[in-house]
């Protein structure tokens, strides 16, 4: 059963982020019935999967929301803004009891009261009684009862909807004692069995005092797919016949039972969205080896080349060989695409947090706030989108929160008075951009330069440029609410926001006209999987410097060249001296080459710093696959993983920030000067930087 | 094709008895050594590394084994033993270390394979203390096979990340 109870979560919290839309979509007092109806279904699915693995809370607790649901979609019920919201908090509280599930939390078992009794005043009902639900199960006319008599037909198509009778039979052992008596009268000739049909059908007996309702619910998910009658065993109580309303032919099961891969939860599901869920380790691992076969591949084009030339092209075997070896090479490449697209996700699946998030927010702060979505097909590597929601959200709220005023002041500055929150999505060279826009107030430059200047981060005298007024606000310790709110307002945050960001290897910049509005511009690699590099010949070994932190390589000439303490080198790059690293120096490698003169140097930063790297040739460009060296060794400083070349050869690749943290480790202990034995000499450090 | 029941017996008996572990024995200089033959991965011959900067020194670099960028360590230098030029019967073994977080895979560098034997736990002893002489705290133990000596490795202990840095600090 555990196996199982992964897939449940994920495809609950799907479930529960449809059921979100749905309602953001549903249009009060004139509702579509279809999307009520989704919705519900959703809700359905919850409480089934959730009674299947024995969550009895969240299955009860769903169930009144799904009895709400159930009168809206007959039409008993109309759609409310009141019922919606409250719809919407039990959508937040079978979260809440989900991920506590999951993580083996705590449930907020007051909240958890507080939402089911509004359901429940809603509907107008005491207690969890089952007034309407759905599978008329309130029977209770279980005691005295000794055992039950269930015949279950399986029809010939339930297998194929992923439900297993093994399972079910193992849920009535949890019930009681089962003896079971397949019945195989409708199984065909060998000849003519198809493996995805079933064809048996049981005659289970359940001994013990077993409520109906239990047994119902074991078969909950194939009630349209059987032909199911429980009939009490006992004379004792009135016989009761309760058989489905489908009536087929023939009903059986192949005996393969513990064979088929089941999904209950996922069985209603899978017609509505045509895809697979796999893991993502699986991928990788595809990826890894799509990986191998480029390399092979490109060995068997150069051993074919090679080979060509010895013998000449005239043979025709020679030719249809180097026919072959061209098509692996585009079929190879093709794979290779294919298969890291299989990571990227479109950015959708982070936009559509945010409509709720506008919802609930505007409602607290009484904005009136449109929210613009473009781009939401724009794709995106997995890992990075798992790791951008959480600063995009924040900048949502601050938009929310700071950006976009009441509107009363709205309209006093002669704007519409629902503000436009725009979300926009787009691709750009090898990165995704992403970009955050409020036609609010703006950034008050003055306020935060005054706060800025109270801080102490800015001089009393220094003028700043607007550029760099805003951004100040990824200043830690900044924050300019007037009043801190729970909304946002803390100070700690923006420089969070930019901090994650570039941990992924992205910048966020700010764009502000007061009165007009803000855009956060967020810019991230498309994968954190592949990385445009240069590669770099430093001695007799090839790295690779990421493309994104090299701003230009230059020829050094020495009449740049400045000494400092005779130790580091400094060079005059136009109108900045930056630190001059030596990558033989931090390797320590031995440098044939005192001299710097000519030689090649790549100007990079990393962590705000700027410093040339000295290599010995500047080889090709191009995307490498990068892989841990953790995985099976541990960290090392100034490295930040390794790739394998077309050649099959393992080359490192650069953590600039580590090199030049490394350099200033290195080059600090080497000045003659006495240096206080507890320091970590990191003053002297930044003088050289 | 027959099996007398006895040898039958004998090769399900050594499966099941944990005793009689299988190792594979390899040569460093005079000196032959064991690893559980459970833990071996491949065997395979040496060749060019990619260096690691600021490694301790035997840490030989990594190789790309289909895909998976694995460490190379040279035994001999981490044993401190003489440097021998790599010739044509050396090979790296490659092993996996059961760290507490995770396995991982290493190589090591070692002069030759040697042979596979049988070693029940009871014929195991333990190795004597040299105190600072030799660091005996990667022996598992020793055994003895056709009158040699077979000092078999706690490859665990010996090529788990944290003990690698630990005996770097102490052999500075």
């Amino acid at each position: 059963m555990q196996q199982f109870h992964q897939t449940f979560f994920e495809e609950s919290f799907e479930g529960l982020d449809i059921m979100e839309n749905e309602l953001l979509n549903l249009d009060v007092g004139n509702a579509d019935s279809e999307v009520i109806n989704t919705i519900f279904r959703s809700a359905h699915s919850i409480k089934g999967g959730s009674g299947t693995f024995g969550f009895t809370a969240v299955a009860e607790f769903t169930h009144v929301a799904e009895t709400l649901l159930d009168e809206m979609r007959d039409g008993v019920r109309q759609v409310t803004q009141e019922s919606v919201d409250i719809l919407l908090k039990s959508v937040d509280v079978m979260r809440d009891m989900l991920t506590a599930l999951k993580d083996g939390g705590d449930m907020d078992a007051e909240n958890i009261a507080t939402v089911q009794k509004q359901l429940e005043e809603l509907l107008g009902t005491e207690g969890t009684s089952n007034t309407s639900a759905p599978e008329s199960g309130s029977n209770n006319e279980n005691s005295g009862v000794d055992g039950w008599l269930i015949s279950f037909r399986p029809h010939i198509e339930m297998l194929r909807t992923g439900n297993d009778p093994v399972r079910m039979m193992y849920a009535l052992t949890e019930l009681g004692d089962i003896e079971t008596k397949a019945d195989l009268s409708a199984l065909p000739a060998f000849a003519d069995l198809n493996p995805e049909d079933s064809f048996l059908g049981w005659e289970i007996t359940l001994k013990g005092d077993v409520n109906k309702d239990d047994i119902t619910e074991v078969f909950d998910w194939v009630e349209d797919e059987c032909d199911l009658e429980i009939t009490p065993l006992s004379s004792s109580s009135a016989q009761e016949i309760e058989s489905t309303p489908t009536d087929a032919p023939a009903t059986t099961d192949t005996p393969t039972p513990a064979a088929s891969p089941t999904k209950q939860a996922g069985s209603k599901k899978s017609t509505e969205s045509a895809s697979i869920r796999v893991g993502i380790d699986k991928v990788d691992e595809i990826i890894n080896l799509v990986g191998e076969l480029v390399i092979t591949q490109s060995m068997l084009g150069q051993i074919g080349g090679e080979i060509g030339n010895d013998e000449g092209h005239n043979s025709s075997r020679m030719e249809k060989l180097l026919e072959g070896l061209a098509q692996l090479e585009r079929n190879t490449r093709e794979i290779q695409e294919s298969v890291m697209r299989i990571r990227m996700l479109p950015i959708s699946f982070v936009f559509s947090r945010v409509p709720r998030l506008v919802h609930d927010l505007s409602g607290k702060l009484d904005k009136k706030v449109e929210l613009v979505t473009t781009g939401e097909n724009t794709e995106l590597d997995k890992t990075v989108m798992e790791k951008i929601g959480d600063p995009m959200v924040h900048l949502v709220r601050n938009a929310l929160d700071h950006g976009i005023e009441p509107p009363e002041a709205r309209k006093q500055e002669g704007k519409p008075e629902t503000g436009t929150l725009t979300l926009n999505a787009y691709h750009k060279g090898g990165s995704i951009v992403i970009e955050i826009s409020d036609d609010g107030a703006g950034i008050n430059k003055e306020r935060v330069l005054n706060k800025a200047r109270a801080n102490g981060l800015v001089g009393e005298n220094e003028t700043l440029t607007d550029d760099a007024i805003n951004d100040l606000i990824f200043h830690p310790g900044l924050s300019t609410a007037e009043s801190l709110s729970d909304v946002s307002g803390r100070g700690v945050g923006m420089d969070v926001v930019r901090k994650n960001i570039k941990s992924l290897g992205g910048s966020v910049r700010v764009d502000s006209v007061e009165g007009k509005g803000t855009i956060f511009t967020i810019q991230l690699p498309l994968t954190l999987a592949i990385l445009d590099g240069q590669l770099v010949r430093v001695g007799s070994e090839t790295f690779i410097i990421p493309l994104v932190s090299i701003i230009e390589s230059i020829q050094v000439k020495s009449d740049n060249l400045n000494g400092i303490a005779g130790k580091a080198d400094l060079y005059k790059l136009r109108e900045e001296y930056i630190p001059v690293i030596r990558a033989q120096h931090v390797f320590g490698m031995e440098d044939d080459n005192a001299s710097l003169n000519d030689r090649l140097m790549v100007v990079v930063e990393g962590d705000g710093h700027k410093a040339g790297i000295i290599v010995d040739d500047l080889l090709a460009q191009q995307q490498v696959v990068i892989k841990s060296l953790e995985t099976n060794y541990e960290r090392v400083d100034g490295l930040s993983g390794a790739t394998i070349l077309g050649d099959g050869t393992v080359a490192l690749i650069l953590d600039i920030a580590g090199v030049i943290e490394m350099f200033k480790t290195l080059s600090a202990p080497v000045p003659p000067s006495p240096v206080d034995p507890d320091g970590k000499d990191s003053d002297i450090a930044e003088e050289a930087a | 094709m027959t099996t007398p029941a006895t040898e039958l017996n004998a090769v399900i008996n050594s499966e099941v008895d944990p005793d009689a572990d299988q190792f594979l024995t390899f040569i460093l200089g005079e000196e032959e050594y064991g690893v559980d033959i459970l833990r071996v991965q491949e065997i395979k011959g040496w060749d060019s590394v990619t260096p690691i900067p600021n490694t301790p020194e035997y840490i030989k670099g990594v190789i790309n084994l289909r895909g998976t960028i694995v460490p190379i360590v040279d035994l001999r230098q981490r044993f401190s033993m003489p440097e021998v030029e790599y010739g044509p019967v050396t090979v790296v073994i490659v092993l996996k270390i059961e760290c507490a977080d995770r396995d991982r895979i290493m190589g090591i560098v070692v002069d030759g394979v040697s042979d596979v034997y049988d070693v029940p736990e009871e014929e195991m002893k333990d190795a004597p203390d040299f105190g600072n002489v030799v660091d005996t705290e990667f022996v598992r133990g020793l055994a003895t096979v056709d009158e040699k000596m077979i000092i078999i490795l706690d490859i665990d202990h010996l090529l788990s990340g944290k003990e690698m840095k630990a005996t770097d600090t102490l052999s500075a």
